[in-house]
């Protein structure tokens, strides 16, 4: 038990330490900037003493350890700083954004894990086939597409040409402030309104970029489901369990897949956190109101606050979901001390 | 007769020297990766967008920047295969250069970021204690961000640019090969070679240039190999973004970027770019997933 104790409180410090890097990294970047934040404030003919009070007004004058103790303390504090571009505080900003982009990760990552850990056992069992010959290449292919290239074509095929799904967005016009946000995520809100054609709407136009996300990380996911399983088939257990005359399906699934369960958790830990990143240039084709268009907009205009402060929170939940994996792991397999 | 000479040198069971055991290991590599037959399309359709990128000045019919207003957006037709974009510039030619800016980024990246990963990797696992521990940390730190999102922040606070997209991608890029360094300098430091050079009165620094950094590159090349894809993708989607090479720069991802606005009436325009992007990413994975399967049966 104290060796279990022991080595959680070194994750945990190990990733305190992590947060702290990344809080300065991204502190880092936003003092970087190409512009002097003072002369965009007061403009570049203003006279020498106002350029000064400005800069002490604004702490810019002080060390810059001393600036950065001040913005870790602000951002402990919830306070991100304001957004130029849109005049809210940035905390808020995020607030109302990120569900969207919480939704179409979460979509992706369910969708991914479903069809790609059977398809991943699949290859497994039928390891050097045809099959999965067919499954490596169709997965290799989904990994090499841009998400950007697929999301473009999809948006020329499935919504122009066959007009199969609903075009860019995240609802119809028609639904347009008629859902009262509660959890933010749009396909669970309709539902809670109990109108089912917005729940209808909310899922036709998630249905594109989910599709795309999932597909991408499918390959990830598929991947390692099939080593895992490799592995596991060669354990003793299976083959005593095949030679007690069980059937191939119940040695693969009852058996087999039991002990590679735990490890595909960390994969999709780690699949989730990469579907963030896919999310940022999908929502930017699909004009998804989410994380990653805020991101973009603001890359775009130069209002670094945004820019630092998504930065942050993606390393903070990529960070986060990797302890999270770490920690089920030790939670779910009794082997690891 | 060349040939059949060096196939007898190389996988002669008792190399006499050196660069023969080199080369033979080599060899056998080639032998088995020439069996599978996706790393060999992989490594077709490398060489020969290399060659194309190269050779791009005389392959082009056109002035990739020669506009012709006349001729805007127009079809694919016999004087331009693939046809023009919004200026009228033949899109066949501006692939063809565009080539050349993927590649040379691509290049760049490698070049930076292979002898880095390298250095901090080795220099970590051979000293150890609280060098390792404050390398590893610095690490960590860089690991914990997606690989786009920081290359973004990182081009937002320079200035986008096709340099800018190179070091926002090689600052990104590095840790997983410092990981692997510091993970295979861990395996040899121990082992008497070492110690024996150390009794020599060899510096540290000798080595870890002259005997554990050559122990350490064949796996970094496998790990480049896969990653070469992931580093084409980052860096179109920077250019798609427009935080990367800048119009009227010919990159796939920047060209991609400004012929979205009319991909539902010509949808070629965009196409083509992204058939490209795919098509050398693709193979790569190809080539890099032979070349896992040959070096590291385990994953198979």
């Amino acid at each position: 038990m104290t060796s279990r104790v022991k080595s959680l409180t070194k994750i945990l410090s190990s990733v305190v330490l992590t947060l702290l890097g990344l809080s300065i990294v991204t502190f880092l970047i936003g003092r970087v900037m190409p512009v002097d934040p003072v002369i965009a404030a007061v403009g570049d003919n203003a006279p020498e003493e106002v350029i000064v009070r400005v800069r002490a007004e604004m702490g810019l004058d002080q060390p810059l350890v001393v600036q950065y103790l001040h913005y870790l303390g602000q951002v402990l504090h919830g306070d991100f700083g304001m957004s130029v571009l849109t005049k809210n505080p940035v905390a808020v900003d995020i607030a109302r954004v990120f569900p969207a982009t919480l939704e179409l990760a979460t979509g992706a990552l369910l969708l991914a894990a479903l069809i790609g850990i059977p398809l991943g056992v699949w290859a497994a069992v039928r390891q050097g086939r045809l099959v999965d010959q067919i499954i490596r290449i169709v997965c290799l292919a989904g990994h090499s597409v841009p998400v950007f290239v697929l999301s473009l074509l999809s948006l020329l095929i499935v919504y122009a040409k066959l007009g199969l799904a609903p075009g860019p967005g995240r609802q119809d016009i028609l639904y347009d402030g008629m859902i009262t946000p509660v959890t933010g995520l749009l396909s669970i809100d309709t539902l809670l309104a109990g109108d089912l054609g917005a729940f209808c709407d909310a899922l036709a136009h998630m249905a594109q970029p989910v599709i795309i996300l999932a597909y991408f990380s499918m390959a990830y996911i598929t991947r390692m489901t099939r080593a895992f399983m490799i592995d596991a088939l060669k354990g003793e257990y299976v083959i005593t369990a095949r030679a007690a005359g069980l059937t191939g399906t119940r040695v693969v699934w009852g058996h087999a897949f039991p002990n590679v369960a735990v490890q595909l958790v960390t994969v999709l830990a780690l699949t989730y956190a990469g579907l963030l990143e896919g999310a940022v240039v999908s929502e930017t084709v699909f004009s998804w109101p989410g994380l990653g268009r805020y991101l973009t907009n603001a890359l775009m205009n130069g209002d670094m606050n945004p820019v630092v402060s998504a930065t942050l929170l993606i390393g903070t939940i990529y960070v986060g979901l990797n302890l999270l994996a770490d920690l089920l792991y030790r939670l779910l397999d009794p082997r690891v001390t | 007769m060349i040939l059949s000479n060096f196939r007898s040198w190389a996988l002669d069971e008792a190399p006499a020297s050196r660069s023969q055991a080199t080369w033979g290991s080599a060899y056998r590599v080639w032998l088995s990766l020439r069996r599978n037959p996706l790393s060999m399309i992989g490594l077709a359709i490398i060489l020969a967008f290399v060659a194309l990128s190269l050779a791009a000045p005389l392959l082009a019919p056109y002035d990739p920047a020669a506009q012709d207003l006349g001729n805007r957006l127009a079809a694919s037709s016999g004087a331009h295969w693939f046809g023009t974009d919004e200026l009228g510039r033949d899109v066949l030619s501006r692939l063809l250069y565009g080539g050349r800016v993927t590649l040379g980024m691509v290049v760049a990246v490698v070049v930076l970021v292979a002898p880095i990963g390298l250095g901090i990797g080795c220099i970590a696992g051979y000293f150890g204690g609280a060098v390792d521990t404050a390398l590893m940390r610095l690490t960590d730190i860089f690991l914990a961000f997606p690989r786009l999102i920081l290359a973004l922040a990182f081009v937002a606070a320079m200035k986008p640019g096709v340099e800018s997209a190179i070091l926002a991608i090689a600052l990104t890029a590095w840790p997983p090969y410092a990981r692997l360094a510091r993970a295979e300098t861990l395996t040899v430091r121990g082992s008497d070679f070492i110690a024996a050079c150390r009794l020599t009165g060899a510096s540290p620094w000798r080595i870890i240039l002259r005997h554990v950094m050559p122990l350490c590159t064949p796996s970094l090349i496998v790990r480049v190999t896969l990653d070469m894809s992931s580093i084409i993708i980052t860096a179109a989607s920077l250019g798609f973004l427009g935080m990367g090479a800048q119009p009227p720069s010919p990159e796939w991802g920047a060209m991609i970027a400004t012929a979205k606005r009319f991909i539902f009436d010509q949808w070629w325009v965009a196409t083509v770019p992204g058939i490209a992007i795919f098509l050398v990413s693709l193979a790569f994975n190809f080539l890099g997933d032979g070349l896992r399967d040959v070096l590291d049966p385990k994953g198979r």
